[in-house]
């Protein structure tokens, strides 16, 4: 049994009157990959974000419940949220790279956080490795990052989150807006990351949480429904809903 | 089939004739001024002082005075306007003070110019003691441009993707930090856009400057912001109504006008040219 790394624990949350999330308590192992799947507006994504504290900047989302990364509270009032967000990165449904360079986009985020200078382009270029990007721009760091396809740019924004070497790595169905040959690329890639990172991501493709993820967690109406190994979940799942979802019966 | 036609071309008739009205009346008001003012415009016209009582000479002092009323409302509507669009438009909760704080804004834009002129004779004249004066009436201008400008730039953040700010939000950077190197810089070309527009119509405006600081003639350029100074459309609305020697005042109003449209439209050229290079850009 692995060390969980970041868990929830009897988590509501609400949009104003509406909760979204409805008790949901899970815990995320280090070094693993764990898929969230469920019909869209299921609260997956939400769940998410709330990990990283991206709701902060909606006013009318109020959070109940303990959220945790490792022994700390997310939400102690004490702590940072640019401090939990550097250790916690996501990657998001849409390619959103910065209007700047190629390497400006990772660059940036290291000089907001100190990194000294001399340090800086080495580490680009570790985590444009890591991300299977760097023989594709080596040559060309300083074009702007949009020109970029549609793939090479959410390479780029996993490199940029990998940059910061944070703990988790949330992924919101990173591969969504991918064509096959790009998301086979990132699949490799997140096999790869989950040795230095542990990763949560959501995700509506059943066949790529069967080949990347080793849990699975089936969220609907708000709830976690199940919670399993990925075998458990698509082979011989408990709950008949989770077996209807999977089987393609609604969705 | 053949009414939907006829309809059809009636809404096509509708439609261009407008837009040719509205040309027309342009082409126009340019061809008046420039055939009238376009023997009168050369450069002593641009750098000499009015001379015997206004009916020869040129118009110096109120080119350098609107340009100089210019930059102090640039000064003074620009920072604030800018800094409240970024309040309102990355700060403010969505309450019904911030709804009625924006309406407000929208409506201050539909205010009477005259009404401005008016205030900035109260407040910054009389109250602020700081007489008619260039600061006066550029402070009144201010006053003018912001609605405006607020307007611009809030639209212009608007138009930026929440997906960019999150970017830099979930790398652990400020709110401050993404609205300064992320946010701003890439609405950048709207701003500048919106600015200029605006303050071209403030280089334009009479009624603001009228009780504000404005005079009929200043003996030298002014050089301190507590002086009175000249300006085109005062210099022009003078020229035009207020003087006897109407038949040799007449080539030098037109002239005017037509240095304060040349200077309004090289404003606006600029504006243009930003939009241009940003929209290449993308």
């Amino acid at each position: 049994m692995k060390k969980n790394k970041l868990s929830a624990e009897n988590l509501d949350l609400y949009f104003g009157e509406k909760q979204i999330l409805k008790n949901i308590n899970i815990a995320f192992p280090a070094n693993q990959v764990t898929s969230l799947i469920g019909p869209s507006g299921c609260g997956k994504s939400t769940l998410l974000r709330s990990f990283n504290r991206m709701h902060d900047l909606s006013p009318d989302a109020k959070i109940k419940g303990k959220l945790m990364l490792d022994e700390l509270d997310l939400y102690d009032k004490k702590i940072s949220v640019t401090d939990i967000r550097r250790r916690i990165g996501m990657v998001f449904q849409k390619p959103n790279p910065l209007p700047k360079s190629i390497y400006d986009n990772l660059a940036y985020s290291l000089k907001i956080h100190n990194y000294p200078k001399n340090e800086i382009p080495d580490l680009i270029e570790q985590a444009l490795r890591e991300s299977f990007l760097w023989d594709e721009v080596k040559d060309e760091l300083k074009k702007p990052a949009v020109k970029l396809s549609g793939g090479q740019q959410q390479r780029l924004c996993i490199a940029r989150t990998v940059v910061l070497r944070p703990e988790v790595i949330l992924m919101d169905e990173p591969c969504s807006a991918l064509d096959p040959i790009s998301t086979k690329k990132i699949e490799e890639l997140i096999l790869k990351l989950k040795e230095d990172f542990t990763i949560v991501i959501v995700t509506h493709n059943m066949q790529q949480a069967q080949r990347i993820s080793e849990k699975v967690a089936f969220m609907y109406l708000g709830e976690l429904v199940e919670y399993d190994t990925c075998d458990t979940i698509f082979n011989h799942p408990n709950n008949e809903l989770t077996q209807r979802y999977v089987g393609g019966h609604f969705g | 089939m053949i009414m939907k036609k006829w309809l059809n071309s009636i809404y096509w008739i509708l439609l261009c004739g407008s837009t040719f009205i509205v040309c027309l009346f342009l082409g126009v008001i340019l061809w008046d001024i420039f055939a009238k003012g376009f023997s009168s415009l050369n450069l002593p016209f641009l750098i000499q002082f009015p001379s015997n009582g206004m009916t020869q000479g040129g118009i110096l002092p109120a080119i350098v005075g609107t340009v100089i009323l210019t930059f102090i409302t640039t000064l003074f509507s620009v920072p604030i306007g800018v800094a409240c669009a970024i309040y309102l438009n990355e700060y403010a909760k969505p309450t019904t003070m911030t709804n009625i704080i924006r309406a407000s804004i929208r409506n201050l834009a539909g205010i009477p110019s005259i009404i401005y002129g008016l205030f900035g004779l109260a407040l910054f004249v009389q109250t602020m003691h700081l007489g008619t004066s260039i600061l006066s009436a550029g402070l009144t201008l201010g006053l003018l441009s912001l609605p405006y400008i607020i307007t611009t730039t809030e639209e212009a953040l608007k138009r930026i993707p929440n997906s960019l700010r999150e970017a830099t939000l979930a790398l652990g950077v400020t709110q401050a930090e993404t609205i300064k190197d992320v946010v701003l810089p890439k609405a950048l070309p709207g701003i500048l856009t919106g600015v200029i527009l605006t303050l071209s119509r403030a280089a334009g405006e009479t009624a603001p400057i009228l009780f504000t600081g404005v005079a009929f003639y200043i003996n030298g350029v002014s050089t301190s912001p507590n002086q009175e100074f000249m300006a085109l459309p005062y210099h022009l609305y003078m020229l035009s109504t207020q003087h006897n020697a109407i038949e040799q005042v007449r080539p030098l109003a037109y002239a005017t006008a037509m240095v304060l449209i040349l200077l309004v439209f090289v404003l606006n050229s600029v504006a243009i040219y930003v939009r241009y290079k940003n929209r290449t850009q993308d």
